[in-house]
């Protein structure tokens, strides 16, 4: 019977090749408009590290100033001063902890020829691999001793091993970094997080930098971060020394806390530092410290944009008119078929088998817009990549998963099933023989 | 008018014109929304950075070498690109409009840490600094030579003079009526910096921010403010892009030459979500019109087939093709205006949710008619083809039985 169905349906979709055609188009382009920016927002609101992001948590500490809050209506800071971050990080009271900056750095290759180019670096302890998952291709991480040593150790990216070795293991050589000498010590695998959860400042979407050095490196060498720094209270004289005294936010910190007993731990470390930095006169607002996970952490930096939200509201409601012209068309077509169906009803059809066949062909409609709907969809991520062309970044945000064609193909089957129950239930009310009479 | 008759025969087939009334409704909510958040945008890429645009370009110069003599460098750049023909002027300098990273800073009217402070973007210029950028001095008088010092990185206290925009100046002093020039303001909690210019604009770098016509100039060269700001006679600038920095290359080889761009390279990259907004909302109007116009086209016909005996019975009984092809466009437009109606109210509603939700401009009154007219216009053409259609139905048809 089905597939009887299935033959009825295709000659009625056939008898009306226009009009069959403009139902798949609605249904395709709506669908399209829909999924492309659904797309977009998956991958900008994607968990980047699903399989431990509730156990890091983004480390806050509100040593903002007394009379008014960093943030309305009372944010803390989401960066952290020096003088907190070492004292922190130093007390080791997570099971991991990494405190880091952004910075820049220039590379000068070895040849004679090649020009010094400028590239993104992070000085960060060196527990930043390890909580992070960062994949090494040859070597690995520096370890704790260098960070106390202050030792000139590199941890290089995929994509600037291939740059200037051409992929080659470059463990132990050597590289100039303004002027100075670094041993490589670490080769990552390719490794940028969407969105770039570690550090949401500036451009969440931006690629990971392609340098990592010992935080106290960076440091000693009086560097100052290429990402956000703010003040609420002059830095005062003396240079480097008086800004890493000042109250003067810039680091940021995570930890990894296995568990939620060794999160409220934590917590209360973090409480009882805060209560004996007042008695020296600092951390004058009141206790508001956070330790929020990746998943809330990304929810409140807000790395959606409003105007994904905005367009995705606006998809949705072109996918509702895509709909109710599907919907005015199937009816005016069960309409016409009145005379038909009454025949059918009288001769002993029932509303099931009325309801069955109508409700296939709605389906199979659906189905070819669905289909369609990926090549629209697919052809709408193209139409935002070329918008955006001149934002390297917008590649990683463009990209279709197998999670999203499925998604398209059930959204298209559900919005034409949606748009066929009204039809069909007209269709199957048509009384039998009513229509039969001359008009 | 046979308004009367139309309107009975609609009531008698709700369901098939109340789905066309909703879809035009929708379709308005949409197309308004759009518009007003399109007209938002335009407004916003339509301000002007009070530079000279068109004639200026910017280059980093990144020096990475320890122990250079920056301030040397500096000065002897900033010699060169002013003795290079073709250019007008040149500064070195934190950071410029559109450029979307800068400095910023609270200036208070009282000294003290519990003042309310505004805030303002900072440019840190030399004498040179509004002949290059091209702002207009409207007010007072430019910095000299010798108010312009070099920057102790030890010491934490600001230079005592400022050059502000006019409207950081309306925003400070908003009961002046007379000049901003010799008033006294306070930045770091502390420092005094008496006002001595005022320029009508020059915008903040960062072009999403609500204070951005805030903007002050401030005397001082400072290591590692490396930015070049150069400005050339009109129609030189891209012929001296590549000279400039090649000679700024071949300058020294402590340092690397980056982010060469133009004024028009940038204000494209710092609207480019505005612009690609403008284009998606486009793209979506023309979509949804077409496929609503579409719709009306689909179903006048069905409606036109289904009728043709009562076509023909009327085209019989005398009614002649005008009047034939005037039933469905006055059809039409009854079932076009409940929809313009009702899309009119979802229009204003979905506009006031999003004001509130996304903090946009509330849409202008006017957006609502325009939108009306043009999708009347829309159901009047789609309409069309079938109406004529019907209106060449015989009117033989009345006597054949089916």
């Amino acid at each position: 019977m089905f597939r009887y169905y299935l033959k009825l349906g295709l000659l009625s979709i056939r008898a009306n090749p226009a009009l069959s055609a403009l139902m798949v188009a609605a249904i395709a382009i709506g669908i399209g408009a829909c999924m492309t920016i659904v797309t977009v927002r998956h991958v900008m609101s994607d968990d980047p590290i699903s399989h431990k992001s509730d156990q890091l948590f983004h480390v806050q500490v509100d040593s903002w100033s007394p009379d008014e809050p960093y943030n309305e209506p009372n944010e803390a800071p989401e960066q952290l001063t020096y003088m907190d971050a070492k004292a922190l990080h130093d007390a080791g009271r997570a099971y991991r902890q990494v405190v880091s900056f952004k910075s820049g750095r220039v590379v000068q290759p070895d040849g004679e020829d090649e020009r010094p180019f400028r590239v993104d670096a992070r000085a960060t302890t060196n527990e930043f691999f390890a909580m992070f998952d960062v994949p090494f291709a040859y070597g690995s991480a520096w370890d704790r001793a260098a960070d106390l040593a202050e030792e000139r150790v590199v941890v290089l990216s995929w994509e600037i091993n291939e740059q200037l070795y051409g992929g080659e293991d470059s463990v132990g050589r050597m590289l100039t970094l303004n002027g100075e000498t670094y041993r490589i010590a670490g080769v990552l695998e390719y490794w940028n997080p969407v969105p770039k959860f570690y550090d949401l400042n500036n451009n969440p979407y931006e690629e990971s930098e392609r340098l990592y050095f010992p935080f106290s490196l960076g440091i000693s060498s009086e560097t100052g971060s290429s990402g956000n720094t703010n003040c609420w209270k002059p830095v005062g004289d003396g240079g480097y020394e008086a800004f890493l005294a000042s109250e003067c936010v810039w680091i940021q910190m995570w930890v990894e806390l296995r568990s939620e007993d060794e999160k409220q731990a934590y917590m209360q470390f973090l409480n009882a530092y805060v209560e004996e930095q007042k008695t020296v006169g600092r951390f004058a607002r009141p206790l508001n410290n956070h330790l929020r996970d990746v998943v809330e952490w990304m929810d409140n930096r807000e790395v959606v944009e409003d105007d994904v939200n905005v367009l995705l509201g606006l998809a949705v409601l072109f996918l509702v008119v895509c709909l109710l012209n599907t919907i005015g068309l199937l009816l005016a077509k069960v309409m016409r078929r009145a005379r038909d169906i009454s025949l059918r009803r009288a001769l002993g059809a029932s509303k099931m088998t009325l309801f069955a066949q109508y409700i296939i062909e709605a389906g199979m409609i659906g189905v070819a817009g669905g289909l369609l709907g990926i090549g629209a969809t697919w052809a709408g991520l193209r139409g935002i990549e070329n918008l955006y062309i001149e934002y390297d970044f917008i590649q990683h945000l463009v990209r279709m998963d197998w999670s999203m064609v499925m998604l398209a193909v059930v959204l298209a089957v559900i919005s034409a099933l949606a748009a066929a129950l009204y039809p069909t239930w007209r269709a199957c009310n048509i009384t039998p023989a009513s229509q039969l009479r001359i008009q | 008018m046979e308004l009367g008759p139309i309107w009975r025969s609609i009531l008698r087939n709700k369901g098939g014109y109340l789905l066309i009334a909703l879809q035009i409704a929708v379709t308005m909510a949409i197309m308004v929304n759009s518009i007003a958040i399109m007209q938002e945008r335009a407004d916003e890429m339509a301000r002007p950075s009070g530079i000279d645009e068109a004639n200026i370009f910017t280059l980093s110069s990144d020096v990475f070498a320890p122990d250079v003599d920056q301030k040397s460098l500096i000065d002897e750049d900033l010699d060169a690109l002013r003795n290079m023909p073709g250019v007008v002027n040149a500064v070195a300098t934190n950071s410029f409009p559109l450029r979307q990273g800068g400095w910023s800073m609270g200036l208070q009217l009282e000294p003290g840490p519990e003042e309310d402070a505004t805030g303002t973007a900072i440019y840190f210029v030399d004498e040179h600094g509004i002949d290059t950028f091209g702002t207009n001095l409207i007010d007072g008088e430019n910095f000299t030579q010798n108010e312009v010092a070099w920057n102790d990185p030890e010491v934490g206290t600001w230079p005592p003079l400022g050059i502000i925009t006019q409207a950081l100046g309306e925003e400070m002093f908003p009961d002046e009526q007379g000049s901003f020039v010799g008033k006294t303001v306070y930045i770091n909690d502390n420092d005094p910096i008496k006002i001595i210019g005022v320029v009508d604009r020059l915008q903040a770098p960062w072009k999403g921010w609500t204070g951005v016509e805030r903007s002050m100039l401030v005397p001082q060269r400072r290591e590692g403010s490396d930015r070049y700001v150069i400005r050339t006679e009109p129609g030189m600038r891209d012929q001296l892009m590549p000279e400039v920095e090649e000679l700024l290359a071949t300058r020294s080889e402590d340092r690397i030459i980056r982010s060469v761009a133009t004024m028009d390279d940038t204000r494209r990259l710092a609207y480019i979500g505005d612009a690609a907004m403008i284009k998606l909302l486009t793209f979506i109007i023309i979509l949804l019109t077409t496929i609503t116009g579409l719709g009306i086209v689909g179903l006048a016909s069905f409606s036109v087939t289904r009728r043709t005996r009562q076509i023909g019975i009327r085209r019989a009984l005398g009614a002649t093709r005008p009047a034939i092809v005037r039933y469905f466009m006055i059809e039409n437009f009854i079932v076009s205006t409940v929809g313009i109606v009702v899309g009119g109210i979802l229009a204003v509603a979905l506009n006031v949710f999003m004001v509130q939700a996304f903090a946009l401009t509330p849409l202008a009154w006017y957006v609502i008619p325009i939108a009306m007219i043009a999708l009347w216009i829309v159901g009047q053409v789609a309409v069309a083809g079938p109406a004529r259609k019907a209106s060449n139905v015989s009117p033989a048809i009345a006597t054949r039985s089916i």
